[in-house]
C-alpha cells in the first residue's frame, strides 16, 4: 500500500470533522478567547492573560459552589449506585413482570427535567404539598424554601427520585446478561448469597456499573435545571451548585471573562474526575 | 460414593401435563453402581440436560424419586447431595486466581486454609493446572476455563457423582481428544462414579463403561458401547450409533419368517416373530451396513451412489423405494446398475414397534 493514496481517506472524515468544529470546537474556542480577555461592550476587547483565572480560583463564591457541588454528586452517587443495584436485584428475571417493572423504572427517566423540578417544588410545598405537610403534620419542621437542611434533603431525594431508575436498567441488563450456569455452578459449589453476589454479580456488573457511575458522575456534576426550579440556588446561597453560579456570573452579572475562565475550570474538573473514576473502575481489567 | 436410583422418574415442564407429550421425561427407572463410568446419549431437546438437573438437585421431578444408596434426596438442595457438575459453557469465578476458583467449593464448606492448600494442588496437578494457579481466571482459554470447571468437581473428597452436561462444546477439535482422554484418566484415578451427557456418539463410546441412551424421553437401552453397536434393543439406538446408522426395512411377517418385498429373510430371533406379527405390530428388519454383503443372489437393489469412506466404501442402494447401506471392503467389484444383497442372518434382527422381539 502506498501511504500517499490513503490520504484521500481523509474526505471521508471531513463531514464529520465539520460538524464535531461547528457544534464544538469553535464554541470551545470562543470561551477560551474571552476568558483570557476584559470586555466592556461593543466588540472591544483587551487582553488580560490569566487573570481570570487567577481571580476565580481564588475566590471564595466559586470555591464554596464547587465544594458543594462535589458534596452534591458524591451524595447521590453513594446513594444512587448502591440502591440501583439493590433494585436491580429484586427485580424478576422472567415472566410478565419484567415488563411492568421496566416500565416503572423508565417512567422518571422520561419526564423532563423542568418538569421533575417543578413536581417536586409542589410536592415539597410546607403549607399544600403532599410532602411538606405531612412532614410538618407528624412534627418535623420542614420548610426548603427556608431551611439549608431540608432544601439539601429535598435535592438529593428528587435527583435519587429521578436517576436511580438509569443504574437500576443498566445494572439489571448487566444481570440478565450471566448465564443461568453460573447461578447453577454456584449453588453446586455450596457458594451464599452473598458470594454469588460478591464473585458473580458484581463482577459481571463492573462495565455496566463504569458506565452508570461515569454517567451519573457527568450529569450529576453538571445538573442546572432541577435544581434551578427547584430552589433556585437558595435559600440564600446554599444549594447554588456550580452550573448555576456560572449562569448567574454569565447571564446575571455578564462578567463574560470571569464566566469563561470558570466554564474552562468546570469542563476539566469533569475531564479529571471522570478520567480518575474510569481508570480506578478498570484497574487490573484483563483485555 | 453412593449407588444412585431413579425410581420411576416424570418431568414435565408443563404445570398440569395430560399427554405424553407433555412430558420431557417419560418413564425413567435407572439405577448406576457407584464408580462406574455411564454417558447418556440422545439427540439434542431429548431431556438430557433435564435428567442431570433432577440429579444434581437444580430442578425438582414432577414424580418419582432420587435415590443416593438408600437416602431418597428428591427434595434435597444441590449442596446438600454433596455432587459435582460441569456445564456446557466454562463457569469460572472471573475475579478469582484458577487456585481461589478450586479453593471455592472447599472454602464455602469451611474446610480449614491448611487441607484447602493440599487438596488444591492435588487436583492442580492431575488436571495440569499447577503453573497457572497464580493467574487469573478470566485470562484463561476455553479448555483451560473447562479444566477448572472439572477441577472445583473433583476438589471434594467425597462427591457422590460428577456429572458433565456437554462439557466438550465449546473445546477446539484438536483439544477435544485430549481432555476426553484426560477424563478417562482421572476416572481411573479416582473412581468416582461419572455421568456424561452428550450427543455425540464417539464421545459417549470412548468414555463410557455403560452407555444410556435416550431418545425424547425414554430410556430405551442401557450398555456396554459394543453390546449397542451388535444387539441394539430399539431401532432408534441402531440408527443413532453407528456411521452409517443401522438399515430399518419395513417387513411382513408370514409362517413365522420375516419377508422384505417378497424376499425371505433369515433372520436372528426367528422365534418370536410370530407373536409380533400376531399382535398386529409395525415389523421391520434391522442390518448394520456392516454386515450387510454384495451377492449373486438376494435383495435386489438399485446402486445409486458410492462414496468412499477409507478402507471401505458406503455403497447406497434402492430396493423399491427402501434404502439400504451397505459396507463394502476396498478392492471388491462394485457393480453398477443393479445387485444382489445378502444379510448375516446371524446380525440380522426383527423389531416390532421399534423394539427387538
Amino acid at each position: 500500500m502506498n501511504k500517499v493514496e490513503n490520504q484521500k481517506g481523509w474526505l471521508f472524515v471531513l463531514p464529520v470533522v465539520i460538524l464535531v468544529a461547528f457544534n464544538a470546537v469553535i464554541p470551545l474556542m470562543t470561551v477560551v478567547n474571552y476568558s483570557v480577555q476584559e470586555t466592556f461592550g461593543d466588540n472591544v476587547f483587551f487582553f488580560e492573560g490569566v487573570k481570570w483565572f487567577e481571580q476565580v480560583l481564588a475566590s471564595e463564591r466559586f470555591l464554596d459552589a464547587l465544594g458543594r457541588q462535589l458534596f452534591f454528586t458524591f451524595t447521590i452517587l453513594a446513594i444512587e449506585i448502591p440502591l440501583g443495584v439493590a433494585i436491580a436485584l429484586t427485580m424478576p428475571r422472567k415472566g410478565i413482570w419484567v415488563s411492568v417493572c421496566l416500565v416503572l423504572m423508565a417512567l422518571p427517566l422520561l419526564i423532563p427535567w423542568n418538569v421533575v423540578g417543578a413536581m417536586w417544588n409542589i410536592f415539597a410545598l410546607p403549607d399544600i404539598g403532599l410532602l411538606g405537610k405531612t412532614l410538618n403534620s407528624i412534627g418535623i419542621d420542614y420548610n426548603f424554601t427556608r431551611q439549608p437542611v431540608s432544601a439539601w434533603a429535598t435535592l438529593i431525594a428528587m435527583d435519587v427520585w429521578h436517576w436511580t431508575s438509569l443504574v437500576v436498567l443498566l445494572a439489571y441488563a448487566g444481570l440478565s446478561s450471566i448465564p443461568d450456569a453460573y447461578y447453577q455452578a454456584a449453588k453446586i459449589d455450596g457458594a451464599s448469597s452473598w458470594a454469588v453476589f460478591r464473585y458473580i454479580q458484581l463482577p459481571k456488573m463492573k462495565r455496566v456499573l463504569t458506565i452508570a457511575v461515569l454517567l451519573r458522575f457527568m450529569d450529576s456534576f453538571n445538573i442546572y435545571t432541577e435544581p434551578f426550579v427547584l430552589t433556585g440556588g437558595g435559600p440564600g446561597n446554599s444549594t447554588t451548585l456550580l452550573s448555576i453560579d456560572l449562569v448567574k456570573t454569565a447571564l446575571g452579572q455578564f462578567d463574560l471573562g470571569p464566566a469563561a475562565a470558570m466554564s474552562i475550570i468546570y469542563f476539566l474538573i469533569i475531564l479529571l474526575l471522570s478520567w480518575v473514576f474510569y481508570t480506578v473502575m478498570t484497574r487490573g481489567e484483563d483485555a | 460414593m453412593a449407588r444412585i436410583t431413579l425410581d420411576n422418574l416424570k418431568h414435565s415442564y408443563v404445570p398440569s401435563p395430560s399427554q405424553p407429550s407433555d412430558y420431557a421425561l417419560k418413564e425413567i427407572d435407572v439405577s448406576w453402581t457407584d464408580g462406574g463410568a455411564y454417558a447418556l446419549l440422545g439427540p439434542s431437546g431429548c431431556g438430557k440436560t433435564t435428567l442431570l438437573n433432577i440429579i444434581s438437585g437444580l430442578l425438582s421431578p414432577s414424580e418419582g424419586r432420587v435415590l443416593f444408596d438408600d437416602r431418597d434426596v428428591t427434595h434435597e438442595a444441590p449442596d446438600d447431595r454433596n455432587i459435582a457438575q460441569v456445564f456446557q459453557f466454562p463457569v469460572v469465578y472471573d475475579t478469582m486466581t484458577v487456585f481461589d476458583n478450586l479453593a471455592f467449593p472447599l472454602r464455602n464448606r469451611g474446610v480449614a486454609e491448611s487441607e484447602v492448600r493440599s487438596r488444591v494442588e492435588a487436583i492442580a496437578e492431575m488436571t495440569d493446572l499447577t503453573a497457572m494457579l497464580d493467574r487469573r481466571a478470566s485470562g484463561l482459554t476455553a479448555d483451560g476455563k473447562q479444566k477448572i470447571s472439572l477441577g472445583r468437581g473433583l476438589v471434594r473428597e467425597d462427591v457422590n457423582v460428577i456429572m458433565f452436561d456437554e462439557p466438550l462444546t465449546v473445546i477446539d477439535p484438536h483439544l477435544k481428544w485430549q481432555l476426553r482422554s484426560k477424563l478417562k484418566e482421572l476416572h481411573q484415578r479416582i473412581e468416582t462414579t461419572m455421568i456424561y451427557v452428550t450427543h455425540d456418539q464417539t464421545e459417549a463410546l470412548t468414555f463410557a463403561d455403560q452407555v444410556v441412551v435416550m431418545p425424547d424421553g425414554v430410556v430405551v437401552q442401557i450398555g456396554t458401547p459394543v453390546e449397542l453397536f451388535e444387539r441394539p434393543q430399539h431401532t432408534f439406538v441402531g440408527h443413532f450409533i453407528g456411521s452409517p446408522g443401522m438399515n430399518v426395512l419395513p417387513c411382513s411377517v408370514e409362517n413365522g419368517q420375516a419377508v422384505f418385498q417378497g424376499e425371505r429373510v433369515a433372520i436372528e430371533n426367528a422365534g418370536s416373530a410370530a407373536a409380533a406379527s400376531a399382535a398386529g405390530k409395525a415389523t421391520e428388519i434391522g442390518i448394520r451396513p456392516e454386515f450387510v454383503t454384495l451377492a449373486d443372489a438376494g435383495i435386489p437393489v438399485r446402486i445409486n451412489k458410492v462414496a468412499d469412506a477409507g478402507r471401505f466404501r458406503i455403497v447406497e442402494g434402492y430396493a423399491g423405494e427402501t434404502r439400504i447401506n451397505a459396507l463394502i471392503e476396498d478392492g471388491d467389484d462394485i457393480p453398477s446398475g443393479t445387485a444382489y444383497l445378502a444379510f448375516d442372518p446371524a446380525q440380522t434382527r426383527l423389531y416390532a414397534d421399534g423394539w427387538l422381539t
